[in-house]
């Protein structure tokens, strides 16, 4: 371990005098790393002076099974980075080939992929917010939390038979029309999770445990959110007003009517508020999108054998864990030359040290834990 | 001193620990009891492969025109034909497709250009060796064998 990721020079100097110095091993087992993370800390006594993260241990060489494939064939490796959030991984690697191929996507096509990825980030969100409270010590709001998120999984499951690694958009559009029931569950469910979102604020908004162990933690402000690089609810949440969907729209968002939400400290607290508020901001998409959904086409004009000219493209979305973007070269053949993804968890994952310093180890926890990390994505 | 009271009365907790009650109810119940239940899966689920047949002539669909195979990114189906001196047609002889492998994307069944090859609403295909889970043309027909518990 390189002594430049230790503490500043004067709590180091501080520590060597009287040695309490205790490096502690954290995961890739514990439970509260969500996935196989590690962790080595530095304490002393319960003080944090320095992080270094060990990762890799789900590392899969995504990028490079990608050389070896087709364009299509690739689609369904991409669910299998952000497995929480597999729609939104699909639709920006959809959204790259498109860009390489100059193909344009009906409109019918567009609203169903707005409403599938929206359905997606409350999926997402739903399963942040039960594991995070209960990483804290909340237990109920993580059952509350998976039975609403079933019903989000039940629709995926019903467009496209699958319901985490869902495979649900194709090159050019979508492969499966809507079924008959699509409207009524999306409304239906954007009714229940208005309620249910009134349950969880009972639970944890104003419960002083929860209060106590979020605010003032992991504070990280727009300043250090800019030169991390950390997207998402995190910089907005630091309270700078920058969410892909507004500042450059993709898929047709600009037709939708809907706040970004922000919070000022940047603390762990601000963070939970920003998320909950994105799941209302998504239902308020969803029930738009559903009532304007258009008739028409719901694939574009793609061949059967997808073959790009030479060239590069860069898409970036707005996943639920913040900026996703997909960097694909095209030499011209079948398979992709390269394809790089910028995975918004690994990048945000980086300033967990700076979050981490001068708390709490047990704060940590609650730092991992709103980071909202997917190790699938961060080794890739 | 309001807020005081609403401290000192544990307001805030006990509006959760209410919340958390109103979800006991025995009705509310949604655990499946799944060997007991099995659960209905979507008309659209992406479970075990199958071959289809023709309902009358029980001859096989399939027209051995690879192209399942080529569509598959894990390259897990295999596709054996002879030619036909008659007919001119291809004539299926095998069919192996390797389930351990398979991420059931869809893309062989959307691959397929008359709906020979279908993924199934099957979803329990554990077997006790690998090599059960390589399957052939006459499994990929017939489908798995139901699977019954007993306990």
């Amino acid at each position: 371990m390189a002594e430049t990721t230790l503490a500043p020079p004067e709590v180091q100097a501080e520590t060597l005098l009287d040695s309490n110095e205790l490096v502690l091993n954290m995961g890739p087992q514990h439970p509260s790393t969500h996935g196989v993370l590690r962790v080595i800390l530095k304490l002393d006594g319960e003080t944090v002076l320095g992080t270094d993260c060990v990762i890799g241990y789900l590392h899969r060489g995504v990028e490079k099974i990608a050389e070896n494939r087709t364009f299509q064939q690739f689609a369904p490796y991409v669910d299998r980075m952000d497995y929480v959030a597999a729609v939104s991984n699909g639709l920006g690697y959809c959204m790259a080939v498109e860009k390489l191929l100059d193909v344009e996507v009906p409109p019918r096509a567009q609203a169903v992929r707005v409403i599938l990825t929206e359905l997606n980030r409350i999926a997402s969100h739903l399963l942040w917010l039960g594991t995070h409270a209960l990483d804290i010590g909340a237990i109920t709001p993580v059952f509350l939390c998976f039975r609403e998120r079933e019903e989000v999984l039940k629709i995926f499951e019903n467009y496209c038979g699958a319901r985490l690694t869902t495979h649900a958009f194709r090159i050019g559009g979508l492969q499966y029309e809507t079924y008959d029931t699509f409207e009524k569950e999306c409304l239906d469910f954007c009714d229940l999770m208005e309620q249910k979102l009134k349950e969880y604020h009972d639970l944890l908004t104003g419960n002083r445990i929860w209060v106590r162990r979020t605010k003032g933690v992991g504070i990280l402000n727009a300043a250090d959110c800019k030169d991390y690089g950390v997207t998402g609810p995190l910089i907005r949440a630091a309270g700078v007003e920058w969410d892909l969907r507004k500042a450059q729209p993709y898929c047709g968002y600009e037709n939708y009517d809907f706040d970004i939400p922000t919070a000022k400290t940047g603390d762990t607290f601000d963070r939970y508020m920003v998320r909950m508020e994105e799941m209302v901001q998504s239902c308020r998409i969803i029930r738009q999108a559903v009532d304007a959904l258009p008739e028409g086409p719901i694939k574009g004009k793609v061949g059967k054998v997808i073959k790009p000219p030479p060239g590069e493209a860069y898409v970036s979305i707005e996943a639920p864990k913040g900026e996703l973007g997909y960097y694909i070269v095209s030499d011209g053949s079948l398979n992709p030359y390269r394809v790089r993804v910028r995975p918004p968890s690994f990048v945000n994952l980086g300033a967990l040290d700076k979050m981490c310093r001068g708390s709490l180890v047990a704060d940590v926890v609650a730092i991992i834990g709103t980071i909202d990390i997917v190790l699938g994505e961060v080794d890739r | 001193m309001a807020s005081l009271i609403k401290t000192f009365l544990l307001t805030d907790l006990l509006k959760g620990l209410w919340t958390t009650f109103k979800n006991q109810k025995p009705s509310k119940v949604i655990t499946e009891q799944y060997p007991l239940n099995r659960p209905p899966v979507a008309e659209r689920y992406r479970g075990a492969p199958r071959l289809n047949t023709h309902p009358e002539t029980s001859e096989t669909l399939c027209i051995s025109c690879n192209l399942c195979a080529l569509a598959c990114p894990e390259q897990l189906i295999v596709v054996t034909s002879e030619r036909n001196p008659e007919t001119k047609r291809k004539d299926l002889t095998t069919f192996t497709y390797d389930v351990s492998r398979c991420m059931f994307c869809g893309l062989c069944e959307d691959a397929c250009p008359v709906d020979a090859l279908e993924l199934t609403q099957d979803f329990e295909l554990a077997t006790y060796t690998r090599e059960g889970q390589i399957w052939d043309r006459q499994m990929l027909e017939e489908g798995p064998l139901p699977v019954r518990y007993t306990h």
